[in-house]
């Protein structure tokens, strides 16, 4: 397996960005990928540990040290198929996942991770460049029906699962093209949608119906769905954002990130927005609330925009440069982590809380007032944020960009009209067993069920779902968790 | 009416909890005195019971000091007592020889007795013998103890004339054999206990045998008779037992009625079952008719050798003489002996094919009256030694000197050869040789053409063509079918087939049993495999080929008794038993060749759970068993092939082990099994232990045609490297290999003796599967039935056929070796692991909850059997700090038995550094200590390890470090690897740890699989009282790994005054270790912690010693439950390990650990992150953990809650599709303690220690010890001084360390013949000088002194040709010289690191595994001399230039030396070994003469040019390299420096 002393021998060696000044041009994916002995080499760093912390870091439990192997040996096509067994879309985990299986990668106790994330993507581009990749049609199909509300990596996964299970399968999005936050959230300089295109081709030859601008609960009736399909897996994201209730937030210029992001995603796929309510960086000041990787794509389109300068603020304080690895591997810590995006230009400031906008004299935002915050230690054994004193901050804020995360799904519409039981955070109740919501033949996954998460959890959920909604009207399943 | 069946103790308690009778052991002293002009008289007896009470120490005494384990004595009959004692009621006694006593043991109920009684009369006279009378044997019970009192029989002896129509006395043995059974039969249907008293130590006409539960010293005195001077005997076999247990079994105190035996059959189930398989195919001449009244054959007694006892009359009475019959049970080792005589090999091999070995150590003293003779077993396990004298009286013992005749009187001094046999015949007054006696037989018919006749050679037949590899679908589907997953092509299959050995890995099991995992388990992984530990030694399959054998006969045996005219069966021999798929054809289509001896019939095993002709498994059985049977009985066929190769979608296979246990069992069940041979042909089996189960279960061969089909397709999707016939006979050699290993770790050496033996335990299947299919295997816990099995099977099947998109494509993850998601559960995860090490380093308790709570959950996936216990008070709880505090409980915690080598510096000194600051206790594990490591840090803290271990390797094992150390630990199994020796390969040796180990950088270092001194319980006895005297306040622990019958050898080990007893559970960890073992050997540390508390409370032994359990203890909770189910202490390896960083990499055999722990790597070493801190945070959790709930349960103290069972609760597995008929009520089964019996360790031990001679010389050398004056002293020695000089070198090691005294700063001479362990541990500045002889471990450890023995002037022996010290010679020794006068016993200098020695003569396996030091042998060796020797010189005086036969160059080169080397006196001969032999020789042999007076030195040194040409230098090749590479590196570090 792998070669035992490769770690001691080869270097970590990643992917690379094109120049900033280039990559800032376009809206391409701009990462260099390796040569395939370069990934071959790097496939035989893996330890092929005996516990292997990575496969757990993984939400789809990514079998890796396998497939490592099989890269160190060149067996692409059996690394591929082995990846295609826990993975449905390595191609968008290989670009936007965060690598939490790198977290834990044995080796980064000397913080050099095998580059997992780098040899998954190299297995599954290399797949598709072969022409490996074809759809994988069910030999004998059953007379079920299941409808999959939500296009996203859940509804995705879900949906393919079920259909290579032999179920007809019909997807139902909201939006006016398939793949939800894949397609309109995820900036296209992080990954382009063609890739999207591809899979929902496969999942057609597969047998998956498409059925967009059909938002249930709106413009398709829930309780119809319930009636006249034989299982329903609601797999319709977190979608409702967390605002920011302080003076001026409607002031014109302030917005949710995602109202920003959506448009330049129709905007580089080729449907313009109507100029009234485009939302631009160019030439702004823009500040943008919230450090997450939300925050960050807003950074980057910001820039890419031509933005005069970009700031983003993080309430919390900034996380240390490197993890205190005896007592966080092989969890994900809490360190700082710099995106592309930053790299590319921006200010960031930690533990400042936002009280107030002002207008300009165009009436739009102009300003924004802060106060820095100290965090202590508060009685219940948490953290508690205090203001302190005279640390007020105004900064120049032409756009502002909430991208403070989403608090749990849209209840109006479809879930309110289903009556499902909501867990405590308000997201769908259903358990990481059966999946299933206090609704008979429905099933939730996804955001939907888990509320704000990585693709890659969708993904899982996608999967684990299917095969219960499976088990459901089967009897037995042959699905995989 | 089968006895085994109850399962009843023979006189030992039934079985009950987890205590089962069938798993007793012992062991003894034993021997004989004849005269050999057979002039019976009444001193011999007396001298015999004189010599028993010299080996008193070989005995044992258990809780009652009156009641031994049994003594007894077999002479010939008292002629002219018995006519006196019979006259005085009346009757006439016959002529001598028409007349034989019986001796009987009777119920103590008059009814059943009457009963007994009418029996013996009415079957007399129905044979046609006359009964003449009864006579009550006067006895007197007042020494008997008062725990064997309530047992003592009635004893009777009845006298029998030779009936009118019994022609002759042989006819009259064999009737009154007859009687005697069929007497027995007539009880049998009777009550349960009644017939269990009815026993006849004997009936004969020659001989007689007294016997009975007293000590050995008080037989004359409970036997009156003996007192009478007419009780006259020309012969004497006598024996002292010492058992694993205490109760008292008059029967199976012996001598039998045949023979006496020290020692153990390891294959006793396997040769029981294939006596039983012979009834159809068995007649006899000789006893006619009757040989049907005779069945069972075996069963009037329980332990191994009454069994054997059983066969060899059987044999002795249907023609055989009794030495035919003992090397036809117990034959030498023939198979590829160049030295043996054809003839005689051609009649072991022609015997072969009709009796598969009884094989395991024995020593055997047998007689029939006009013979009385001794042999011992091939690998010659056992000491017995023997003397004769001038006056004709020849005394054979386990040791020598236990009868006091002068030394003038004795002519000859020698010992019994491994495989030899010594015979005294009394009609022709002669000692008869073993070359005589075998050469005799071995001529006595023409074996060789009746071999040349009758036995086929399977590589003769004609070749044939195998089935070609299936296409990749159909393999997968195959392979997805019979459970194939990817870790048997990763880690099994593909290594096999590369490399040709079983594979290794490291750490230990961490996941569920078969039983209770949620997994489709192959039916294998049920079984685990039994192994030696204690009471019978492992075998080195490697070192020691030369004993091993896998040589298998497939189909009939011929008829046992069938005497003299050479069979008319063929006979079907393969060289080892897997067989190719080419090989099976020739077996499938041998009816065309052979003149149609053979016919074979291929039985389908597979069924349909479907459709019209759907069947459940266990009807498929059924009709499978049917089917043999018929085939065999009706048809004519005599081999059967039980094949899976019809698996297909639709047919299912049974499991070929299941369908091999079954017909092989139904076929003995119907006397029919040795009519057929039965082979498998199986896509299921691939890993090593597969096979050993088939084996074990009657296949005679098996051919695992996928595992050839996968490592085809490997080979081919490889495209390079290994030809497709080349992996498969690396496979096939692999599989051979660990077969081999595995027989060896029960001690046994033949595959013919394997073959049915059943050597494992069942862990997790039902009384009903077992007793079905694998009768007489050990199930302790129930669970799977066959509808269970049948549900795995199915379950794999519709897998590898349904359309699961995981399994399309590939198969199953596996996850057993390495964590994987989908794969099997896992107590150590990313998860469990991650929690511990936060926990720890934060010292945040919370977190340690929360780690142990995510341990200790099993509500939904089950791991291990403690997850089905409940915890449930047994009062009131208790405040919290009413109870124990932690820095009390920690003190019960050690942590476990790692190397300094196999884990890092710095990982084996924190632990060490974080034990001794909470008083608890670290483990020095194999591999010495460095002694900076005594002297304390200046911060206070300490890095000495307070447990020194001693392992069979005993590296490091000197003086200083054993009187260093708190606890001393036997180290007789390891959980991961019970059974097995190791080996740290050079290139982890390096100067430090070479140091530690005084061995040489760079040179490999082998453990041997048993400890050379141990290879029985009296064995160990002595070696625990050898550390004792050289550490007195020291606890010796005995570490024992969890199997059925461990409970037995705790029981032992208590008996043999060991103060700690460790019982670990199978999961326990390893730094490398083949996977066979770490997955299949061994059991769960509940089954074996809860057999030895059980035990030894039955035994009234549990106070006197403290038990530990360790294997996988990982939480509170575990330990509560380790405490109640009956451990005093616990301990912990790969928990604290991981507690320090750790994070199960199994990557320890690699040394490429990551986190430095397990690497000598020094960059890797670097990543260690572990603190003291982080161990103390761990134990001090783990403790309160423990006291919160003793306060849940209501206990204040530990030892309030050691073995308080009725705290636990069963919690069934309901809803579990496989676990729910899981049992573990067993392990709570009420053991009610007598009256003033402790249930938890609070006595101890008394070890005797005051009665040592060393006391004396302490005295005598008070200011030399303690001020270098110089002293001499003299005493005079006999053979129960024992380890003379261990506890006087203590002392000195105490004050002066390694280091010693100045050289003979203590002289002492003794006369006499030295006991056991003389001048073991033998301190620098020490010399002894010995006039006289010494028995077995001269010199073990020997750490810088003197040892000199020489035969006393008075002598008139010539030296050179008699034995002068005993076995195992500088066992271990570190430095010192030694000088022997004489010829040394087997194994001299085993495992020497650095003593010199010089000896006229040694036997087999001379210098074995030695790794330094000088030997110079002036004489014969024995066989396979240097085996395993990695380093250290020897110099052999090659007369007859045989010596390279007789040596094992493995791993060792042989040399002239070199007479013209410049000798110009200015360099120090000590400087090269490599350089200056002639000197350094010549000077070893002056030292020689100087010490000894050695007249044969003298002639040598008289001789020097004539004889020097004669000496071979013996040189390990990896030592030479070693030095070579450290000259160059000298060198060229003073180059460097001259350079500068």
């Amino acid at each position: 397996m792998g070669k035992p002393t490769g770690f001691l021998e080869i270097e970590r060696h990643d992917r690379s960005y094109r120049p900033v000044e280039e990559r800032l041009k376009h809206w391409q994916e701009f990462i260099e990928p390796l040569s395939d002995s370069e990934v071959s080499e790097q496939g035989a760093r893996c330890m092929d540990c005996g516990i292997p912390y990575c496969h757990q870091g993984c939400p789809v439990n990514n079998i890796i040290p396998e497939w490592n192997d099989y890269a160190y040996r060149n067996k692409w096509r059996e690394g591929l198929d082995l990846l295609h067994s826990t993975n449905n879309f390595p191609e968008f985990t290989g670009r936007v996942c965060p690598a939490p299986c790198e977290a834990s990668c044995t080796l980064n106790l000397q913080d050099t991770p095998v580059t997992i994330k780098t040899i998954e993507c190299s297995l599954v581009d290399k797949g598709w460049a072969k022409g490996w990749i074809k759809p994988q049609i069910a030999a004998h199909h059953t007379d079920k029906r299941v409808a999959v509300v939500g296009s996203g990596p859940a509804g995705l996964a879900c949906a393919q699962q079920l259909a290579r299970a032999g179920h007809r399968v019909v997807v139902f999005e909201k939006n006016e093209r398939i793949g939800g936050l894949l397609r309109f959230g995820i900036p296209d300089f992080k990954m382009e949608k063609h890739l999207i295109d591809r899979r929902i081709a496969q999942m057609q030859a597969e047998g998956v119906e498409f059925r967009p601008n059909s938002h249930v609960g709106v413009n398709v009736d829930a309780a119809d769905l319930v009636k006249d399909f034989d299982a329903v897996a609601l797999c319709g994201g977190s979608e409702h954002p967390r605002d920011l209730p302080v003076p001026g937030r409607e002031l014109p210029g302030v917005h949710y990130a995602m109202e920003f992001l959506t448009q330049q995603n129709r905007r580089v796929a080729g449907s313009n927005t109507p100029q009234a309510s485009e939302i631009m960086a160019t030439g702004k000041h823009v500040v943008v609330i919230g450090g997450g990787d939300t925050g960050s794509d807003c950074v980057g389109t910001s820039n890419r925009h031509g933005a005069a300068s970009v700031t983003q603020l993080e309430l919390m304080p900034q996380p240390p440069e490197k993890e205190n690895k005896a007592l966080s591997w092989p969890n994900w810590p809490l360190k700082l982590r710099t995106s592309s995006s930053h790299q590319e230009g921006c200010v960031r400031d930690f533990a400042v809380a936002t009280k107030s906008f002002t207008a300009g004299p165009d009436g739009r935002v102009a300003e924004l007032n802060g106060i820095r915050l100290e965090w202590k230690p508060s009685e219940s054994g948490g953290m508690e944020m205090v203001e302190v004193a005279g640390s007020e901050v105004t900064l120049k804020a032409d756009l502002v960009l909430l991208a403070m995360g989403f608090v749990h799904p849209v209840h109006n519409g479809m879930l309110e009209s289903l009556g499902l039981d909501l867990d405590p955070r308000g997201n769908v109740q259903a358990d990481t067993d059966k999946y299933a919501t206090s609704q008979p033949k429905v099933f939730a996954a996804g955001d939907m069920r888990r509320g704000q998460s990585l693709v890659v959890w969708a993904i899982r959920e996608g999967r684990q779902c299917a095969r219960s909604i499976d088990e459901f009207l089967m009897g037995t399943t042959d699905l995989p968790r | 009416m089968s006895q085994t069946s109850r399962r009843n103790g023979y006189g030992l308690p039934v079985e009950q909890g987890m205590y089962d009778p069938l798993n007793e052991h012992d062991a003894c002293g034993f021997g004989f005195i004849a005269d050999i002009h057979n002039k019976p008289r009444h001193e011999i007896v007396h001298q015999a019971l004189e010599i028993v009470h010299h080996l008193d120490h070989r005995g044992a005494i258990g809780a009652d000091p009156l009641a031994g384990d049994g003594a007894g004595i077999l002479i010939q009959i008292p002629d002219a007592f018995m006519r006196k004692v019979f006259a005085k009621q009346g009757i006439e006694v016959p002529a001598k020889g028409d007349y034989a006593i019986g001796m009987v043991f009777l119920p103590r109920d008059h009814k059943l007795r009457d009963l007994a009684i009418k029996a013996v009369e009415k079957t007399t006279a129905e044979e046609g013998q006359v009964l003449l009378g009864w006579r009550d044997v006067p006895t007197d019970n007042s020494v008997l103890g008062e725990s064997v009192k309530p047992n003592e029989p009635v004893i009777k002896q009845v006298l029998i004339k030779r009936g009118p129509n019994t022609p002759d006395r042989a006819a009259f043995e064999r009737k009154l054999y007859v009687i005697r059974k069929q007497a027995h039969h007539a009880l049998w249907d009777k009550d349960e206990g009644s017939w269990q008293d009815f026993y006849f130590p004997s009936m004969s006409s020659a001989t007689i045998v007294y016997k009975g539960m007293v000590l050995a010293p008080n037989l004359a005195k409970y036997y009156v008779d003996f007192q009478d001077p007419d009780f006259a005997t020309a012969i004497a076999l006598f024996h002292q037992r010492f058992s694993t247990n205490t109760f008292p079994s008059w029967r199976l105190a012996q001598p039998f009625r045949f023979l006496c035996h020290n020692g153990e059959i390891n294959t006793l189930r396997g040769n029981v079952n294939w006596m039983n398989a012979r009834r159809h195919n068995m007649s006899s001449k000789i006893l006619g008719d009757d040989l049907d009244k005779l069945w069972p054959l075996i069963g009037d007694g329980s332990s191994d050798s009454s069994t054997f006892d059983n066969a060899l009359e059987l044999l002795v009475m249907g023609g055989y003489s009794l030495s035919h019959a003992m090397m036809l049970m117990i034959p030498e080792a023939w198979k590829d002996n160049p030295q043996m005589d054809p003839k005689r090999r051609a009649f072991y091999e022609y015997y072969s094919a009709m009796m598969e070995p009884w094989d395991g150590p024995a020593a055997m003293a047998f007689t029939d009256g006009k013979q009385i003779a001794a042999t011992l077993d091939r690998n010659g396990l056992r000491p017995a030694r023997y003397i004769v004298t001038d006056d004709g009286l020849v005394v054979m013992a386990s040791e020598v000197g236990v009868l006091p005749i002068p030394e003038e009187k004795i002519v000859q001094k020698w010992r019994l050869q491994p495989g030899k046999m010594l015979v005294v015949d009394l009609e022709e007054h002669r000692i008869i040789s073993d070359e005589e006696v075998k050469n005799e037989l071995a001529s006595e018919y023409p074996y060789q053409d009746w071999l040349d006749a009758t036995q086929i050679h399977l590589a003769d037949l004609p070749p044939e063509i195998g089935p070609m590899t299936p296409d990749a679908k159909t393999l997968l589907d195959q392979q997805q079918a019979f459970g194939y997953n990817r870790e048997d092509l990763k880690f099994f299959l593909e290594p096999m087939a590369e490399e040709g050995q079983d594979p290794i890995g490291s750490m230990g099991r961490d996941f569920p049993l078969a039983a209770l995992s949620d997994k489709s388990r192959m039916l294998y992984d049920y079984f685990f495999q039994n192994f030696a530990q204690v009471t019978n030694p492992p075998i080195d399959p490697i070192r020691e080929e030369l004993v091993m054998s896998l040589v298998s006969f497939i189909g009939p045996r011929p008829d046992l008794l069938d005497l003299g005219s050479g069979g008319k069966h063929k006979r079907l021999e393969v060289d080892q038993p897997i067989l190719s798929n080419t090989d099976l054809e020739r077996i499938r289509r041998i009816e065309n060749h052979v003149d149609g001896e053979f016919r074979t019939y291929t039985l389908d095993i597979c069924y349909q759970n479907t459709g019209p002709n759907r069947q459940t498994m266990a009807q498929a059985v059924d009709r499978i068993c049917q089917k043999a049977e018929k085939v065999v009985r009706e048809q004519g066929y005599n081999i059967i092939i039980l094949s899976d190769r019809c698996m297909d979608a639709d047919n299912i296979a049974v499991p070929a082990l299941l369908a091999t246990g079954a017909v092989h069992h139904h076929l003995i069940r119907q006397g029919l099994r040795t009519e057929v041979g039965l082979v498998v042909e199986t896509g299921e089996a691939r890993r090593v232990h597969d096979f050993c189960l088939l084996a074990g279960y009657g296949a005679e061969a098996m051919n695992p045609y996928l595992a050839f089909d996968t490592i085809s397709n490997i080979v081919a999707e490889k495209g390079e490297g290994l030809s497709e016939a080349k992996a498969h006979s690396y496979y096939i050699k692999a599989v051979g290999k660990g077969m081999l290993k595995v027989m060896s770790k029960m001690g046994i050496s033949t595959y013919q003796s394997y073959c049915g033996a059943q050597i494992f335990d069942a862990v997790g299947l039902s009384s009903d599967l077992i007793d079905a299919y694998f009768t007489g295997t050990a199930t302790k816990v129930e669970g799977s039935g066959i509808n269970e099995i049948a549900e795995e099977t199915e379950r794999r099947h519709s897998l590898a056929f349904g359309d699961g998109p995981l399994y399309r494509g590939d198969l199953d993850v596996g996850g057993d070796l390495a964590f994987r998601v989908r794969g099997e559960e896992h107590v150590w995860t990313p998860e469990t692991i991650g929690t511990l090490q936060h926990a720890v380093r934060s010292a945040n308790y919370k977190q340690f909850k929360a780690y142990t709570a995510k341990i200790n959950d099993q509500t939904a996936k089950l791991k291990n059997l403690r997850g089905l216990f409940d915890l449930k008070p047994v009062g009131k709880p208790v405040p919290l700090d009413e109870v124990e505090p932690a820095s009390e409980i920690v003190k019960r915690f050690a942590t476990g038995a790692m190397s300094f080598g196999s884990i890092s510096w710095e990982a084996h000194t924190t632990l060490a550094i974080a034990m001794n600051r909470i008083g608890g206790r670290s483990n020095t594990g194999e591999g010495g200590e460095d002694e900076s490591r005594y002297k304390p840090l200046p911060n206070g803290d300490s890095m000495k390890s307070r447990i020194k271990q001693v392992a069979s390797g005993r590296f490091g094992v000197t003086t200083e470090y054993l009187v260093n150390a708190d606890d001393l630990q036997i180290k007789m199994a390891q959980g991961a690897k019970p059974g097995e020796g190791g080996q740290l390969p050079g290139h982890k040796v390096d100067e430090w740890i070479a140091r530690v180990r005084h061995s040489t950088p760079g040179v490999g270092l082998i453990s041997p699989p048993p400890h050379h001194d141990i290879y029985s319980i009296e064995d160990l006895a002595q070696l625990i009282h050898d550390l004792k005297n050289v550490n007195p306040k020291a606890r010796v622990s005995v570490k024992l790994v969890s199997e059925v019958g461990v409970g037995t050898v705790a029981a032992g080990v208590s008996k043999a005054y060991a103060d700690h007893v460790t019982i670990s559970g199978h999961d326990g960890g390893t730094g490398a270790s083949p996977l066979t073992s770490i997955l299949n050997a061994g059991g769960p540390w509940e089954l074996g912690l809860a057999e030895a508390h059980q035990t030894l409370v039955m035994n009234a032994l549990r106070g006197r010693i403290s038990v530990q359990v360790d294997g996988g203890i990982r939480t509170g909770r575990d330990v509560v439950i380790g405490a109640l189910l009956g451990a005093d202490e616990f301990g912990f390896a790969t928990s604290a390990l991981i507690a320090e960083g750790c994070i199960m990499m199994r990557k320890c055999h690699l040394n490429t650990c990551p986190v430095g722990v397990a690497t000598q790597d020094p960059e890797l070493r670097k990543r260690f992150t572990g603190e003291p801190e982080h161990i103390v945070n761990f134990f001090t959790f783990m403790a309160e953990e423990v006291r919160e709930i003793m306060a849940e349960l209501g206990f204040r103290t530990i030892n309030e809650m050691i073995g308080r069972r009725e705290a636990l609760d069963v919690r069934p597995a309901v809803d579990h599709w496989k676990a729910h008929g899981v049992d573990v009520t067993r392990l709570l089964a009420p053991v009610k303690p007598a009256e003033g019996v402790n249930i938890y360790n609070c006595e101890s031990q008394d070890h005797g220690l005051e009665k040592a001679l060393d006391h004396q010389l302490i005295k005598d050398a008070k200011d030399a010890i303690e001020g270098g004056t110089p002293v001499s002293l003299e005493y005079p020695i006999i053979n129960i001084n024992r380890t003379v000089g261990a506890m006087m070198s203590g002392e000195i090691a105490l004050r002066h360390g390694h280091a010693g005294l100045p050289d003979d700063t203590i002289h002492v001479k003794f006369t006499g013949n030295a006991g056991q362990s003389f001048g073991a541990w033998l301190s620098k500045g020490v010399s002894f000088e010995l006039s006289g002889d010494a028995n077995d471990y001269v010199g073990k450890g020997l750490s810088g002194g003197r040892i000199a023995v020489y035969p006393s002037p008075k002598s008139p022996i010539v030296p050179e040709q008699n034995i002068i010290v005993g076995n195992t010679v500088l066992y271990g020794a570190i430095s010192g010289e030694c000088y022997f006068r004489g010829l040394a016993g087997e194994r001299f200098a085993v495992r020497n690191s650095g003593a010199t020695a010089v000896v006229e003569g040694c036997g087999d396996h001379g210098c074995e595994y030695m790794t330094g030091g000088t030997v110079v042998v002036l004489g014969e060796t024995g066989r396979n001399f240097a085996a395993g020797m990695s380093g250290g010189i020897a110099y052999i005086l090659d007369e007859a230039g045989d010596f390279a036969s007789l040596c094992n160059q493995g791993m060792v080169e042989l040399e002239p030396i070199d007479a013209a080397e410049a000798d110009d006196g200015t360099e120090d001969v000590a400087s090269d070994p490599m350089r200056f032999d002639a000197r350094r020789l010549k000077g070893l042999i002056e030292n020689h003469h100087r010490y000894t007076g050695s007249s044969r030195a003298k002639q040598i040194l008289d001789n020097w040019d004539a004889y020097l040409p004669k000496f071979v230098k013996i040189v390990p090749v990896d030592y030479r390299r070693a030095l070579r590479d450290m000259q160059e590196r000298a060198a060229s570090e003073t180059a460097a420096l001259a350079g500068e």
